[in-house]
């Protein structure tokens, strides 16, 4: 059974313009989704994932078979409640969990498109998920919420559909992605290429796969997503199942088997094409800059509530980046809320057990929900 | 509730729009928010207290009032509250000169270090008067620039602020707080 018959998938008939200048159509939009829209439709919130997340936000992913990757904050009675409200997840474009990605095919040449796939940015993401709400019906949203790459989706969204949605939060991101983080991510695409059997892309039509390229991207992505403190408390120096060092370049320290394992089982459940895309999309996300170096005005049209979060232990997506959408909107005088949560977790705080950030998003909300017929939001 | 509290919402209009500055764990922003206007937002330096805001349903902005206020365009409040915190800033001077700036009005609440007490205190023990709004004693307090309502109305006109309501019927002598209402 092909993995893609657990998905639920629609294929949107419109044709998309990318930002690339190229133009898609008839697509699939893989999503998930979880509780029930009610009568009102006025409780669905569209969950963005990060770089590697998929729909399956909550519950047990079917293709994986692991818990989906926000499980912690999505489900039943927890901080998103899924009693309370609809919640939907799509994959994004790009990806490679069902939605239209560089594994699909080409319907120039009826091949896997491979690195034939167009180039496409966050705002092409967002505006195919944009798609999938009319085929859901919902006119509008309670909340958009997302971590990294899904804040970055969060504030693309709400710049393009400045009324589509009551409130929002972006957790742990940017506006801007840095130099940092662009370099980062290069290292992992490069990993990646230089695996002879990467192919220039045309792996999968040669049965191929640049799963030690892939894997070592995983690993130093890894790192950038935990703190050092977090990294020295759970490893320290800390010896895998053995007494001594071996004087060898196996995995003498736990840290260095963890991270191993970490990216072996990455390739088991992602593409390296899609990684090549994705990263990209990150870097090419410059909302200040399409509104030509005013981040303010990406929001000028926008009475959302917003809501954001970030954490002091994120290097990655440190606080005074996510500070910066926080000053855009106050000079607007916007309704925004902030906090930064303390944690040692480091970047993947928001995916981890942080009561005090589960506890601010499920107050944010539940709240938030008691007043959207009020005037104010 | 803190009786000053009352007279503070007292002051404010019906539905203007409102920014309090360390807003503590919004007490004051939700006796607000429930009766006067739905328009408040603050901003608080504790975490804790930041969560305790979101809890009631609050806007907050975790931040510093001494650094964060400048992000705000002028005039972009119709009033600025500062509740007891001006004397624990370390430059008190700039704080007052960003509230004016943020806000059409400032509502400025001090412990009154001329109050009767405070005098007898320093006047019989030698000591450093430690009251209901001082409690702290002088190696622990977070108040650096202690000031009393004489001292205060004494700088606003030197810098020409007006004073639109001044303590409302309170007086140096027999009033531990002071209130007022100032706008450049």
């Amino acid at each position: 059974m092909n993995k893609l018959d657990k998905v639920k998938r629609i294929v949107i008939q419109k044709t998309l313009k990318l930002d690339c200048g190229k133009s898609i159509s008839n697509f699939p939009i893989a999503y998930e989704t979880y509780g029930r829209l009610n009568e009102n439709k006025d409780n669905a919130i569209l969950v963005f994932h990060a770089l590697t997340g998929d729909q399956f936000a909550s519950g047990v992913n079917p293709v994986t078979n692991k818990e989906g990757w926000w499980s912690y904050a999505v489900g039943s009675g927890k901080a998103i409640d899924t009693n309370k409200y609809f919640v939907i997840c799509a994959n994004v474009l790009g990806g490679c969990m069902g939605s239209y990605g560089p594994s699909d095919i080409n319907p120039e040449n009826k091949k896997i498109f491979g690195t034939d796939f167009p180039v496409i940015t966050i705002n092409d993401m967002v505006n195919a998920q944009y798609e999938l709400l009319a085929h859901l019906k919902i006119e509008k949203l309670f909340s958009v919420i997302g971590g990294s790459m899904g804040g970055m989706q969060v504030l693309q969204f709400i710049s393009n559909f400045p009324d589509k949605s009551h409130t929002a939060i972006p957790i742990a991101c940017t506006a801007s992605h840095s130099a940092q983080n662009i370099a980062l991510n290069e290292l992992g695409r490069q990993s990646i290429m230089a695996d002879s059997d990467w192919q220039n892309g045309f792996y999968e039509e040669k049965n191929k796969s640049p799963a030690k390229g892939l894997s070592v991207a995983r690993m130093a992505a890894h790192i950038t997503y935990l703190s050092k403190k977090g990294l020295q408390e759970k490893f320290g120096r800390k010896l895998q199942e053995r007494d001594d060092l071996k004087f060898s370049f196996d995995a003498d320290f736990q840290i260095e088997s963890y991270l191993r394992y970490q990216g072996s089982v990455f390739v088991d459940r992602f593409d390296a094409n899609s990684y090549l895309y994705i990263t990209r999309a990150m870097d090419y996300f410059d909302l200040t800059k399409q509104f030509n170096g005013n981040l303010s005005k990406a929001f000028q049209k926008s009475n959302t509530k917003f809501f954001i979060i970030s954490f002091t232990s994120d290097w990655l997506y440190p606080t005074a980046e996510n500070r910066e959408i926080v000053i855009a909107l106050n000079s607007l005088g916007k309704d925004v809320g902030f906090v930064e949560i303390k944690s040692d977790k480091g970047h993947d705080s928001f995916l981890l057990d942080v009561p005090d950030f589960l506890n601010a998003v499920k107050n944010f909300l539940n709240t938030s929900y008691g007043k959207i017929n009020e005037k104010r939001i | 509730m803190k009786k000053e509290f009352n007279i503070i919402a007292n002051l404010i209009e019906t539905n203007s729009k409102v920014l309090d500055v360390g807003c503590g764990d919004g007490e004051l922003m939700d006796y607000i928010y429930n009766n006067i206007t739905k328009d408040i937002r603050g901003i608080e330096i504790s975490k804790k207290n930041v969560q305790k805001c979101i809890e009631r349903g609050l806007t907050v902005i975790e931040g510093d009032a001494e650094k964060d206020l400048k992000q705000f365009p002028d005039s972009s409040f119709e009033y600025v509250i500062l509740s007891q915190t001006l004397q624990a800033f370390l430059d008190p001077e700039n704080v007052i000169n960003e509230l004016l700036r943020v806000g059409k009005k400032a509502i400025v609440t001090i412990p009154n270090f001329g109050f009767w007490k405070v005098r007898l205190h320093l006047l019989f023990k030698g000591t450093m008067p430690i009251t209901k709004n001082l409690p702290n004693e002088w190696y622990n307090t977070p108040n650096l620039h202690m000031c009393s309502i004489k001292d205060f109305e004494n700088y606003c006109n030197k810098r020409n602020i007006k004073i639109n309501s001044s303590n409302l019927g309170y007086k140096n002598l027999f009033s531990d707080l002071g209130i007022f209402i100032i706008e450049k």
